[in-house]
Parts: structure tokens; C-alpha cells; sequence
């Protein structure tokens, strides 16, 4: 293994954070907290609880993992998008590097910044409202997987991408209405019997569900079931991943 | 000890069904300095990007130092600095940082003091600080050149050094190019400047459609394939040429101001030339100015291709 490689862009992919701090930190942060005071004020104002559980609580897990999943996705996707555009890529494929080593270092880099964030979020939640975490270690797991899942996502569209445009694409038009309408802000029982059952088709309800269940203990799906989509997904992503640089798919020519 | 580069029949067929590759086959050894010559779109890119790994091969077969670019990649892979042609930098890094990222990609540690060395010898130095957008081409160029030789390699490529860079820099990276062949460094270019092959390649190779036409050492190419000129300025324009000289196959040259004298040069027959001057002035005509001319690899490049299309 050429560990030094890893760490390298493991290093410098952080320190692009770092240099990017308003964009990459202080902006979900602020963004999450204007979805807190609008939400949380204006729905919280008429629906008091969900389950026994207060709606300005009831929204944090979804919340953070709204962030977690955009934040992952663009993280990755621009990471490894950017050498393609300005042509640095060539220095990465000419490297003594596998591309699982290649993957490693820009999808850590990706997953750990989107961590941070999630992690950031919470704290600012705790400002906002009283929280509980029934299981610390199972929310810090399903929010672990869900960025580095995310994270090999995003690095999947920055390959496919062939400019900016498609880059914005899937994250737009896709993630952000599968989570918002995945049980973000509302508890599947909530809805009419008919479209729980479309809600099932969402694979983001099972992601929000399990963390969820993290926090307070109730969950729209089991959360052996949460457990078992977040992982069926990241082995998807994988999997795929693995293609990509076994064929070169718009990466070599 | 096995060659530094050694590619067998390498074929490379796109997916449209162009062949920029056509059963390339080529052994360099180590420490020299080999100038790959052809036009756009001759497959030169192409051929240096198949060994360094950024494109794939169709057929074929690359080693670097004995090690298969495939089955081996890391051990080749290590062996090899490239300069792209295009000049692809982040444009928001640290010049210093550059280096450091290039050093670090190749597994290696830190290594500040190699850093500084390269950094000075390619007077970059004072700008290890700046970010690369402040920096002119001919910097960042030169930034290239250092990301390609943090990890101290053993073949160096050079995918149009010089192009549109000023004569000052294209003088200091010659002279960059024969130090690092000093220290035992291989170094192959690819050149569209065929003045640049002469001054400084051991070997020239040509290339064109994807097919190597010959690969040569530059002095035997030049000795082989070399013609000279000697051009003899008249005060008065000839008309004709008289029958006194023909022998000499003269022809005329601008204006009819002037004869032209073809011969091979060193390749052993007698030019004859004093002969000449005598005849000439025996027919009266009063000279000028004479001047000699060799034709260079371009002309000799020129003729190649012409031959072989």
C-alpha cells in the first residue's frame, strides 16, 4: 500500500477545506439554522409533538442528514471532478497509486469533512432545542456510513460529470427531493396509507428512519432494515467504483 | 541490465476506430536523451501517455527499468516524472505545496531539502509562496517541470517543453535537460521545435500517423541525410547560366542575383568548391557575397515525411 499517497491527498483534500472554510463549515451551518427557526417556528408552532417527541427535536436527525448527504456528495463530486476539469488528473493516474487507494483518500477526505459538519449541526441543534441520543454509538455509525456511502456517490458523479452542469445535476434534482421527502421533517405515519407505501420506494426514509431511531427510539422501518439499505447501498457504490477504474470509464482515454 | 524503456508493438485503438498507434516499438537506454519528432496528431501524446498510465493500450507491451507498466505498475510508475503539455496546475496552490503534493504522491516523505534544491536549480525558489495564478506561463512551466521531478525519477518525459515559452527559458531548460542527463537521468521529448532535437537529443525518432519512420542518433541522421547550400551573390544578374559551369549543376537563385551550389555535405566527396570559385570568376561574373547553408533536421524531417506519405 502506498500510505504516504493516501495520506497526501487525504491531507491536501482537507486543507482545501480548510482554505474553503466559509463554504465548506460556516454555510450548512447557517443554513441549517434558518431551517430550524423557520420550520421549527412555523410547523413546530402548529404541530407540537410527533410520537411524544418535540417537532423542533423530531427534525434534527433529518436535518443532519440533509446536510450529510449534500455535503457528501458535492464534497466528492468536486474533489475529484476539479483535477479532471483543470487537467491535474494526469498526475493522479501517472502516481504508483491503485485506485482503491486513490478512492480511499478522496472519499475519506470527503467523509470526514461531511462528518464534521453533521457533527457541527448537532451541536448547534443542542442550542435550538432539548435532545436526547438513545444510542450514541449506533447514530454516530449510521451517520459514519451515510457520509462515506455519499461520499463514494458523490466521487462516482465527479467521474460521470462532463462539466458543471452535471455536477449540480443529481445532487439538485434527485437528493435533495428523495430526503425531503424522506421523512425529514415527518414521520411516515403521518401520511395517508397510500402514499406510505410510495414513501417505502424512498430510499432515503430507511437512512433517516435508522438515524432517527438513534436518537428517540421510534423508527418508520426497522432499524435492522435502515442498517441493511445503508450497507446494500455503500457495497452498490463500491461496486461500481470498482468498475470505474477497472475500465477507465472517463478517467482514461 | 535491461533497457530503460522497451515497448513492443504498443497499439492503441479508439473506440471510433482510429488507430493512433500502430505497433509502436522502441528501446531507449538509460541516460539518454531521445527527441520524439512528428506533427499534430502523430500519436506522440498519445505514446507517452500509454507508458505513464494515463491512457490505456490496445496491444502491446511497455517496461520501464525492467518492470511491466501493467502487471508492475508501481515499480514502473515510480521510475517516471512527466511534464504534460498542457499547463495543468491547480490554480490556487502553493508553488512550494505543488512540489510537495507531486512528492507525496509517489509515496515518498517529506524531503524539504530536495524540494529546495529543485526549487532553486529551476529558479522558483522566491516564488514557493505565491499560488500559481499569480505566476506567467513560463513560471508555471517551470512549476510543471518541478512537480515532475519531486519524486526523483529516472525517466523524465517532456511533452512540448517549449512550447510557447521565450527564448530565454527554452535556453535555461535545454540546459536544465542536459544537467539532469549528467546525473544519469533518461529523458525522452516530444518537440515540434526541430532545432531543440538537434541541440540537444542523442537520438531523434520520428513519428507520424501513429508509425515510428526511423529512430536515429541525431549526428548520424544529420551526416546521412544532411545537404548543403552555398550561395554565391553576383553583383550583376545572369541571364543564364553559362556552359563553362555546368558540370556544377547550378541553379539560380532570387532574382537571378545569385547561383546556387548544391552539394552533400561530409559525406566524403569533394565539394569542389575552389574549382568553382575559379570557374565562376573565369566567366566574369563578380561576386557579392557567398554564403554556406546546411540544411537542418527540419528540412530532413520535411523530407522524411514527404517520403513517406
Amino acid at each position: 500500500m502506498n500510505w504516504f499517497g493516501i495520506l497526501t491527498i487525504y491531507r491536501f483534500e482537507m486543507a482545501r477545506t480548510w482554505r474553503t472554510i466559509w463554504q465548506s463549515i460556516v454555510s450548512p451551518v447557517i443554513s441549517t439554522s434558518l431551517y430550524f427557526v423557520v420550520f421549527g417556528t412555523a410547523i413546530g408552532g402548529r404541530i407540537t409533538e410527533v410520537e411524544s417527541v418535540s417537532y423542533g427535536a423530531f427534525i434534527v436527525p433529518g436535518l443532519i442528514m440533509l446536510s450529510a448527504t449534500m455535503q457528501s456528495v458535492s464534497n466528492a463530486s468536486l474533489a475529484i471532478y476539479l483535477p479532471k476539469f483543470i487537467g491535474t488528473i494526469y498526475e493522479l493516474l501517472s502516481a504508483p497509486l491503485s485506485y482503491v487507494e486513490i478512492v480511499i483518500g478522496y472519499v475519506g477526505a470527503a467523509a470526514t469533512k461531511s462528518l464534521i459538519i453533521g457533527l457541527i449541526i448537532l451541536a448547534t441543534a443542542f442550542l435550538f432545542v432539548p435532545l436526547q441520543i438513545l444510542h450514541p454509538f449506533w447514530m454516530l455509525a449510521f451517520l459514519l456510513l451515510t457520509c462515506l456511502s455519499f461520499s463514494l456517490f458523490g466521487f462516482i458523479i465527479g467521474i460521470w460529470a462532463k462539466d458543471f452542469e452535471e455536477l449540480q445535476l443529481i445532487p439538485l434534482l434527485v437528493i435533495t427531493p428523495l430526503v425531503f421527502l424522506g421523512g425529514a421533517f415527518f414521520s411516515v405515519s403521518m401520511l395517508p396509507p397510500a402514499w406510505q407505501t410510495v414513501a417505502l420506494f424512498n430510499p432515503m426514509i430507511y437512512l433517516v428512519s435508522g438515524f432517527r431511531w438513534a436518537f428517540f427510539g421510534l423508527a418508520d422501518v426497522s432499524p435492522g432494515i435502515s442498517l441493511t439499505a445503508i450497507l446494500g447501498f455503500t457495497g452498490l457504490c463500491m461496486g461500481v467504483v470498482w468498475w470505474i477504474f477497472r475500465t477507465g470509464w472517463r478517467l482514461k482515454t | 541490465m535491461p533497457p530503460m524503456l522497451d515497448l513492443r508493438d504498443v497499439r492503441k485503438t479508439y473506440p471510433n476506430g482510429t488507430d493512433a498507434l500502430k505497433g509502436v516499438s522502441l528501446r531507449i537506454e538509460q541516460g539518454e536523451i531521445l527527441a520524439l519528432l512528428g506533427p499534430n496528431g502523430a500519436g506522440k501524446t498519445t505514446l507517452i501517455s500509454i507508458i505513464c498510465g494515463i491512457s490505456t493500450m490496445t496491444a502491446g507491451s511497455v517496461e520501464v527499468g525492467g518492470h511491466d507498466v501493467a502487471t508492475d505498475f508501481r515499480a514502473a510508475r515510480q521510475l517516471i516524472g512527466i511534464v504534460p503539455q498542457e499547463l495543468s496546475l491547480d490554480p490556487f496552490a502553493r508553488v512550494g505545496n505543488c512540489l510537495r503534493l507531486s512528492r507525496g504522491l509517489f509515496g515518498l516523505p517529506r524531503g524539504d531539502s530536495t524540494i529546495e534544491g529543485i526549487l532553486k536549480k529551476l529558479s522558483l525558489w522566491d516564488k514557493r509562496d505565491n499560488r500559481v495564478h499569480e505566476l506567467s506561463g513560463g513560471m508555471k512551466r517551470r512549476v510543471l517541470i518541478g512537480k515532475a521531478l519531486a519524486h526523483e525519477p529516472k525517466v523524465l518525459f517532456l511533452d512540448e517543453p517549449t512550447a510557447g515559452v521565450d527564448v530565454e527559458l527554452r535556453k535555461d531548460m535545454w540546459r536544465t535537460v542536459r544537467d539532469l542527463k549528467e546525473q544519469g537521468t533518461t529523458i525522452i521529448l516530444t518537440t515540434h521545435y526541430i532545432d531543440e532535437a538537434e541541440a540537444i537529443a542523442d537520438r531523434v525518432g520520428v513519428i507520424s500517423n501513429g508509425e515510428i519512420l526511423l529512430v536515429e542518433e541525431t549526428e548520424a541522421l544529420m551526416h546521412r541525410m544532411g545537404r548543403k547550400e552555398m550561395i554565391i551573390e553576383l553583383q550583376e544578374p545572369v541571364d543564364e547560366i553559362p556552359e563553362s559551369l555546368s558540370a556544377y549543376g547550378l541553379r539560380r537563385g532570387r532574382n537571378n542575383r545569385s547561383l546556387v551550389y548544391s552539394y552533400v555535405s561530409m559525406a566524403g566527396k569533394r565539394p569542389g568548391i575552389t574549382s568553382l570559385l575559379t570557374d565562376i570568376s573565369a566567366a566574369g561574373f563578380v561576386l557579392r557575397d557567398v554564403q554556406t547553408r546546411q540544411s537542418s533536421l527540419e528540412d530532413i524531417f520535411v523530407d522524411l515525411l514527404r517520403d513517406a506519405a
